[in-house]
């Protein structure tokens, strides 16, 4: 005869491991934190190689030219460069009781990379652990990683937060939950068929996590010449991009200008007159931050 | 995780945890019906397991530091804090202690406590200082 022993659910007294309440009181931490917060953009795409950390860099380069107190993270913690573009300073970090200082930047935002736990620049991101089976809690790791860098860092108050996310719909969900509020999320694509499809993978990821405000960037649309200033076709014509796509409005078409790749890969501000800077107003234009109208920064 | 006394049906209550500073963590449950004590002996893997999730078996009597998981679980990084000293030595009956760790995490175990030691700007690792780590850090079983 099989014995009747209570399920899980239904011996609802508490047991005292206090397990449930501190992954409560870790979410009320990040909710506290985050609190300073006026805009969180999480830059995104599913796809690797299409350019969102240079886009997630200089959009908060170009939104803290215009006066706003703006912070970026680094949410790709195996393969970090926004303290690379963003032009900051490998410093040891420093602590307080409130918490860890973010770098700061030539940019001039605070940064939180995992670039700063390193150390050296050519040191990966590797997790203590017996011998072999990193990979079991590896995920859980990084996700926690994140809830720090979100939870831990002092912050402040911000007018807004760039979030470099990393390739990957699987990333794009582990970040989505940490986050008490997203005012934006930029899809980045390139004119690419394979793109494309990885970023309409993301695109219902985010819509069905509820996420409503979410503009796309054409990367690399096209080869900008800087001594003809003319635009040629960098990929095939049948791929290059439309004006709208299925996963939502085209924020900004971004060609691919030297100079300005240049540029971000020495920490540098992007040339005034590349039309990669014309496309970063038009994205902040489109994301409506207060502070941020046309009118006030021509 | 809840244990349920079989016999009496009911939820056994959280006791106490002990980190014997080999990897391992022992967490000791009472029926609140028949006063039967059990343990729960975890190995390094599944102690490391909890550990990821940044909580500790039992609860908490402070909040964590900053960084907390970060800085007790990444392998790099034993320099980037501002409030490190620049080396540590171990006394003799840390050393002792250390030596009873399995040697397949021994390495492992040597570098959370230097890091830790470092990070507190302490200059010498003893028992006491092992045993605060492990509770500072929540590496359950370090």
């Amino acid at each position: 005869m099989t014995r009747r022993i209570r399920t899980y659910m239904q011996a609802a007294e508490p047991a005292g491991t206090e397990l449930v309440a501190q992954i409560d009181a870790q979410f009320e931490r990040l909710r506290t934190r985050l609190a300073g917060i006026r805009s969180i953009i999480v830059v995104a795409s599913g796809k690797g190689g299409v350019g969102k950390s240079f886009v997630a860099a200089t959009l908060a380069a170009g939104l803290a030219d215009r006066g706003l107190k703006v912070g970026a993270l680094d949410a790709d913690v195996n393969g970090p460069s926004l303290a690379r573009m963003l032009g900051a300073v490998r410093t040891r970090l420093r602590v307080d009781a409130d918490g860890v200082h973010p770098a700061n930047t030539r940019a001039g935002c605070a940064l939180m990379s995992s670039d700063f736990l390193l150390d050296t620049p050519d040191a990966p991101l590797r997790w203590r652990g017996p011998d072999g089976a990193g990979f079991v809690w590896q995920s859980a790791l990084e996700t926690g990683m994140l809830r720090e860098f979100l939870s831990d860092v002092c912050w402040g108050k911000l007018d807004a937060l760039v979030i470099d996310t990393p390739p990957g719909t699987d990333k794009i969900a582990r970040i989505l939950p940490l986050l008490p509020g997203i005012s934006a999320v930029l899809l980045v694509t390139t004119p690419s068929a394979v793109a494309n499809a990885a970023v309409a993978r993301s695109c219902t990821q985010l819509r069905d996590a509820g996420v409503q405000n979410l503009g796309v960037v054409h990367n690399m649309a096209g080869y900008f010449c800087p001594e003809c200033r003319t635009i040629s076709p960098l990929f095939a014509p049948a791929t290059e991009h439309a004006d709208d796509t299925p996963f939502g409005p085209t924020w900004a078409t971004l060609p691919f200008d030297p100079r300005a790749a240049a540029a971000i890969d020495a920490g540098l501000k992007l040339p005034v007159d590349s039309p990669v800077t014309a496309a970063i107003s038009r994205i902040i234009a489109s994301l409506e931050l207060p502070g941020t109208a046309p009118e006030q920064y021509p | 995780m809840k244990f349920l006394c079989v016999a009496c049906d009911a939820v056994m209550n959280f006791a106490e945890r002990q980190l014997p500073g080999d990897g391992t963590m022992a967490a000791v449950f009472t029926c609140p019906a028949c006063q039967h004590e059990i343990a729960m002996l975890t190995n390094p893997m599944e102690t490391q397991l909890v550990a990821s999730l940044g909580v500790k078996v039992g609860g908490r009597t402070v909040e964590p530091p900053p960084f907390e998981l970060i800085r007790g679980n990444i392998a790099e990084g034993s320099d980037v804090f501002a409030d490190q000293v620049a080396r540590v030595v171990w006394s003799a009956d840390a050393l002792d202690r250390l030596q009873r760790v399995p040697a397949f995490v021994r390495g492992m175990v040597k570098r959370i406590y230097s890091d830790y030691a470092k990070g507190h700007g302490i200059a010498t690792i003893t028992t006491e200082v092992m045993d605060r780590a492990r509770t500072d850090l929540g590496l359950e079983g370090m």
